[in-house]
């Protein structure tokens, strides 16, 4: 009976310990950048509801109406309107469509490729390390804002050609770092224990060494995710993007290019929507990777 | 340090042969260079004779065999366009192309690395912080918007410079500073975390307790154990915008390599976009190939590992 209360008050100090390093980590968690992200999640997924124009309807009686604080302004348009009388405010909203899906998907694709590829040369080693590695070489060297804006123009713009297209370039970040966690990792005891009980390689690969870089992965995921947002916005800049009138920031940002000298805020503000996103990733990416690093653990 | 050099030299010639490779396969991907030539109305003979021509109708291997030997010949084809070869291109814009990525690489290391020392030294302080809060929006902004920001401050509000084109002093200055600016930003972040990173080492502890002026510490032990890392990132900016700052060059009409590819790449002019991908590529890989000679000499534990 005594030993029972025993466990479980042990139990109990370990659990609210454990919650209370949760409490801690999430306290230092940019909760302005967490808030940002989140709100452009709500974007992507409400836009229809949440913007207050249609996106695409033009109003040519309305074209290039200012901001609301600018004279001739209204609060109609908070953000202004462009050279075809469209809703930048609404626009903006909408475009973040397209930017969380080829954001998350271009980061799902190029983190399973080059994870794969890290996980096979780490714990593989031999031959297959160092084709792998060489291969990683390879396309470092490669201009790959040319190679992928290349293939773009010869496979033709579209969303899915554009995912695909950076999945296949920006894999080899996640390919290095994996790949030497998995080096150390398959000479521990742990995978050692594995191999003699018998685990072949896939199961060791899926079971044993995944979970254990999968903070590694979470890190440079979230610092992508702008990354490939800021290239889907260039790929639309340089008309290689999604089909108008779909709206997306890049494309946007284009369209008002032509504006500058008396319609400043076409560009203006889907670039900041761009640059808030971005650095609200970047925050988050870097907190993530202040959390998970042991050193600063140790520090902190 | 011999051996090291010579094994660094053939690991770059394995990846310039490795890109020569995957150009060959993307253009074979991508499309019949037969039905890009010629208009969709050619006859079935017109065809035939330029597939032979062409070469296109021998086996694949012996194609990539030709393929190599040209590139390694500097012989990239003709251009589609303007029916000159497409090196002759490329050679033609390299100035313009190396006078932007010396520029911009200068004064990103001239902002950089001085703001990254003092961020370290003053480390905790309202500088450090406001000067990294800067870095890491600098790292955020993509350089396109940046471009046309810079465009409607200076040139079309202020008229400090003009907007675009090549020639005078004052054309540099925006598509300097826009390629310039992750580099800076990323830079300076990194200088930081290095300097920090070696004041805590021993040997500047001890350097310190011996009484050495602090500045000297900076500039002799923390400083020069810093610098390689420094210079890898430095290199990185440089060799990048070797092969061509694409989207500067395209905003600011600035006639290099970065807008031939883009030219290149809206009129399927393949020959040239295949030449300034491996011309590119090829810088890159001289450049690091170069500064990893650099370590070795100035580092000598780097050539024993």
């Amino acid at each position: 009976m005594w030993k029972m209360n025993d466990k479980s008050i042990e139990r109990n100090a370990f659990l609210s310990k454990k919650l209370s390093k949760v409490k801690k980590v999430f306290k230092r968690m940019p909760k302005v950048a967490a808030f940002i992200l989140l709100l452009l999640l709500v974007c992507a997924l409400l836009s229809p509801f949440i913007a207050p124009h249609d996106p695409i309807e033009q109003d040519l009686m309305k074209a290039l109406t200012p901001p609301f604080w600018e004279s001739g302004g209204s609060t109609e348009y908070i953000l202004g309107t462009d050279n075809l009388g469209r809703d930048i405010l609404s626009r903006i909203i909408c475009g973040a469509r397209i930017s969380v899906v080829v954001g998350f998907a271009a980061v799902l694709l190029c983190g399973a490729i080059g994870t794969f590829l890290g996980v096979l040369a780490g714990y593989c080693g031999g031959s297959i390390d160092v084709i792998i590695m060489r291969l990683t070489d390879i396309f470092l060297s490669l201009p790959y804002i040319l190679v992928a804006i290349a293939l773009i123009g010869a496979i033709g713009p579209s969303l899915t050609n554009i995912i695909v297209v950076l999945g296949v370039t920006q894999w080899v970040g996640y390919t290095r770092i994996i790949r030497f966690e998995a080096m150390s990792l398959s000479k521990s005891e742990f995978v050692e224990m594995a191999i003699i009980s018998g685990a072949r390689w896939g199961r060791i690969m899926l079971v044993h060494i995944l979970p254990n870089v999968f903070n590694s992965i979470l890190v440079l995921a979230t610092l992508d995710v702008g990354k490939m947002i800021i290239f889907e916005a260039a790929f639309s800049f340089l008309g290689l993007g999604v089909k108008p009138p779909t709206p997306s920031w890049g494309g946007m940002l284009a369209d008002g290019r032509a504006y500058l000298t008396y319609a400043w805020w076409i560009a203006t503000f889907p670039g900041l929507a761009i640059v808030i996103t971005v650095l609200a990733g970047n925050l988050l990416g870097d907190w993530l990777r202040d959390e998970m690093d042991p050193r600063q653990q140790l520090k902190g | 340090m011999l051996a090291y050099v010579i094994r660094r030299l053939l690991q770059a010639i394995v990846v310039i042969f490795g890109v020569i490779v995957i150009t060959f396969i993307i253009s074979r991907v991508i499309g019949d260079p037969v039905v890009l030539l010629l208009p969709p109305e050619a006859k079935l003979e017109e065809r035939l004779y330029l597939t032979r021509e062409l070469g296109l109708d021998r086996p694949l291997y012996v194609q990539l065999a030709v393929y190599v030997r040209n590139v390694l010949t500097g012989d990239f084809g003709q251009s589609f366009r303007h029916q000159e070869p497409a090196i002759k291109l490329i050679l033609e814009r390299i100035p313009a192309t190396l006078y932007l990525a010396i520029v911009s690489t200068a004064l990103s290391v001239c902002i950089a690395v001085p703001l990254g020392i003092l961020s370290a030294i003053k480390r905790g302080t309202i500088f450090d912080r406001i000067s990294m809060a800067l870095a890491l929006f600098g790292q955020s902004i993509p350089v396109f918007w940046a471009g046309i920001m810079l465009v409607l401050l200076f040139a079309v509000k202020w008229k400090f410079v003009p907007s675009s084109g090549y020639g005078g002093a004052t054309h540099i200055i925006l598509p300097a500073l826009s390629a310039a600016m992750f580099f800076t930003a990323a830079t300076a972040r990194l200088t930081r975390s290095n300097i920090l990173d070696v004041l805590d080492m021993e040997y500047v502890r001890y350097a310190r307790m011996k009484g050495v002026p602090g500045f000297t510490v900076i500039m002799r032990h923390v400083l020069r154990n810093a610098f390689v890392t420094i210079l890898n990132i430095v290199a990185l900016q440089f060799g990048l915008l070797m092969g061509g700052a694409v989207i500067v060059e395209f905003i600011f009409s600035w006639p290099g390599i970065g807008r031939l590819s883009l030219e290149a790449i809206y009129n399927r002019d393949y020959p040239v976009v295949q030449a300034t991908v491996v011309i590119a590529a090829f810088f890159f890989v001289l450049i690091n190939l170069l500064v990893d000679i650099i370590y070795v000499a100035t580092d000598p534990r780097v050539g024993k590992k």
